[in-house]
């Protein structure tokens, strides 16, 4: 099993859903508007902003963006206690209870899709009883990122385990995929060159971002067909 | 350089005399207004490092993207520092020129004390200091974070062994002549002294273990910068991203480490008149050495900033524009002026290479080592690789404290250890003497 996923840019429709869908799953806290202007707030799936041309012939486009999962990752490479690391089947993972929070991880993301804990996470009034059972509450100084919700393939693996059956296709997606309207994101196995997502890997609109550093996403992209389009 | 002693016309009996003297001198109201306000500002900085463990490390200035800032520079500074004593030492002591009596033991204590003051920098990051052992649990090679562990605490070891070998024949001295010093301190002197008498064999013993040491600090001393310089170098980013990062931070290292042992060497001079053995000689010929360092920085920082500039390459081209004429041009220009300009006019002149002169340069050269550390961590995380925008990045009265703190701190040990121990190699001295 390799986990990767392809993003349509053509049926994304920057509705965000997916952002909202990961950060109620996986317990990021809301932050106040005092640590968004501080650029503090921790969002692991965020949509990057893409503008081109000049005034007036400009377009834009917000693309998805999360931990890249790379298949050479440059930031398990200088975790100096081995905190962040490829797990075997292939997402990169970050153990909270051993990181030291040097930051290093974070430095050495190209992506810069990888968020430091400056504060401990408040959890204010009643969020902190709305909480996802399935996912560990962060400590302050510790670095965390997108898991494609692991904890999810947990329990997928437990359930089969239990049928005594293997993983059926599909039985496991992170929370951004089942959220998104426009089945804009397509998530499953890489090593099975039947599956979708390893169809969509080897269409010529595929592509990956930084690709040039040698990196080796396992999240890649459909160009959208007309170029940068969308908010014109 | 001609190898010329201090002084050629000095008994024995007097440069024991001179340096001795500030040690049997009860301390002045100078001396311990000094201490208190430097102890103070230590202090301070400690109590700003307990409050940002209680609330974390948002009482900073850090952010997304500019994950690293005060304390990663102050780590490459006071890294940095530390090789004044190698350099001085070692090397001086290598080519056997004889003018460096005079400053191996104040360049050996600036190396040993500030070191710890580096290693402390990265610790006051960590957003966990409490899991700090975690590099020896789980120790993960590949990452430079751990290479520097390893290089910076054999460092730390081998400096406090250069330091000490030297100074045993002066801590006999001390144990000798100091005999109504407290007990406190002779006991210091008993133990420190190893039961050094100065005979034959213990001197050659010492010879020999002070040569070896020699040799085997050097390297050291440049893999300790070298791969303080690959934190940066090991990840893509731009202008990190250089191969030239290893030698043009050990040249940057014992540029600004020259630069404190100038200051230092000044203060002492003053605090403690010892003008007859720092003399403007010594001072003209550690001027003409801070001048190469200063040539040599400023060929590395050339050849950085043109090849960079000529690679085109995007990313790298944002950074290097946002440095020469965006945010960061005033301390970038600040840093020209200061490690390049003032030290440039002053040491290239021998009319300009005296003791007043040369400490405003050294004073200039320290505050603009900072500087390039900055522009070199700050700048670079501010522009990401993708679209995200342009980070910002202003430190918190936290990072004030704790920088403060630390040349405080810094500053405090070197006094503390020079009111116990000569600041100057008496033996050596009186070795140099016996040469002319």
């Amino acid at each position: 099993m390799r986990w990767g996923m392809v993003i349509d840019l053509d049926r994304c429709i920057h509705c965000q859903a997916c952002a909202v869908a990961c950060s109620t799953e996986n317990n990021l806290a809301l932050g106040s508007p005092q640590e968004a202007a501080d650029d503090r707030l921790i969002r692991w799936l965020q949509f990057l902003p893409e503008i081109e041309g000049e005034y007036p012939h400009v377009s834009a486009r917000l693309t998805p963006m999360m931990c890249q999962h790379c298949d050479d990752p440059p930031c398990t490479f200088v975790c100096p206690v081995s905190a962040t690391y490829l797990s075997p089947d292939g997402t990169v993972a970050q153990i909270y209870w051993r990181c030291i929070g040097c930051r290093f991880c974070v430095n050495a993301c190209p992506y810069t899709m990888k968020w430091f804990n400056w504060y401990l996470p408040r959890w204010p009034g009643q969020t902190s009883r709305a909480t996802n059972p399935d996912v560990e509450l962060r400590d302050k100084g510790v670095t965390e990122k997108c898991t494609l919700c692991h904890h999810r393939l947990q329990l997928a693996k437990e359930q089969a385990k239990l049928e005594g059956r293997p993983l059926r296709p599909g039985e496991y997606v992170p929370a951004c995929v089942e959220a998104c309207p426009t089945e804009a994101i397509v998530f499953g196995d890489l090593d099975d060159p039947a599956s979708e997502v390893s169809r969509l890997r080897r269409d010529q609109r595929s592509f990956t971002y930084l690709e040039e550093l040698g990196t080796k996403p396992k999240v890649a992209y459909l160009k959208a067909r007309a170029g940068l389009r969308g908010l014109k | 350089m001609e190898a010329t002693p201090p002084n050629p016309k000095l008994s024995d009996q007097e440069i024991e005399r001179d340096i001795l003297a500030p040690l049997r001198r009860p301390p002045g109201r100078v001396w311990w207004a000094s201490v208190v306000l430097l102890a103070a500002v230590f202090v301070w900085g400690l109590v700003a490092w307990a409050w940002q463990i209680h609330r974390g490390l948002g009482v900073t200035g850090m952010n997304a993207p500019v994950f690293w800032g005060f304390y990663i520079i102050n780590f490459v500074f006071f890294i940095g520092i530390s090789h004044a004593g190698t350099l001085v030492s070692a090397i001086l002591r290598l080519t056997k020129a004889r003018w460096r009596y005079p400053l191996t033991r104040v360049a050996e204590a600036i190396t040993l004390f500030s070191l710890p003051f580096g290693a402390m920098s990265v610790v006051v990051d960590l957003g966990r200091p409490d899991r700090l052992l975690n590099v020896i649990h789980f120790p993960h090679l590949t990452s430079p974070i751990l290479w520097d562990v390893i290089c910076i605490s054999t460092y730390l070891v081998g400096s406090a062994t250069y330091l000490y070998l030297p100074l045993i024949p002066d801590i006999a001295l001390c144990r000798d002549k100091l005999t109504e010093a407290g007990p406190f301190k002779r006991w210091l002197y008993r133990i420190g002294a190893l039961g050094w008498t100065g005979t034959a064999r213990q001197a050659a013993v010492l010879e020999k273990a002070v040569a070896v040491m020699a040799v085997l600090i050097t390297p050291i001393a440049v893999s300790v910068h070298t791969v303080v310089s690959w934190i940066f170098a090991t990840t893509a980013n731009p202008m990190w991203h250089s191969t030239i990062f290893g030698p043009y931070f050990v040249v940057g290292a014992i540029y600004s480490g020259i630069g404190a042992l100038v200051v230092a060497m000044t203060i002492m001079r003053r605090a403690w008149r010892l003008e007859k053995y720092l003399t403007p000689h010594i001072y003209d010929y550690l001027g003409q050495l801070f001048l190469v360092m200063c040539c040599l920085w400023t060929y590395f920082t050339f050849g950085e900033y043109l090849i960079t500039y000529l690679g085109r390459s995007p990313t790298e081209r944002v950074v290097w524009m946002d440095k020469f004429v965006g945010a960061y041009a005033w301390p970038f220009w600040g840093m020209i002026v200061a490690c390049l300009v003032i030290p440039m006019a002053v040491l290239c002149r021998k009319r300009t290479r005296t003791p007043g002169w040369m400490t405003f340069a050294a004073s200039a050269v320290l505050l603009g080592m900072w500087l390039e550390r900055y522009l070199i961590v700050v700048p670079t995380k501010a522009h990401p690789f993708l679209s995200w925008g342009v980070g910002h990045y202003k430190p918190s009265w936290v990072e004030w404290s704790v920088l403060a703190s630390w040349c405080a701190g810094f500053a405090l040990a070197f006094f503390l250890f020079f009111r116990l121990y000569p600041c100057i190699s008496v033996w050596e001295i009186k070795e140099g003497q016996k040469h002319e």
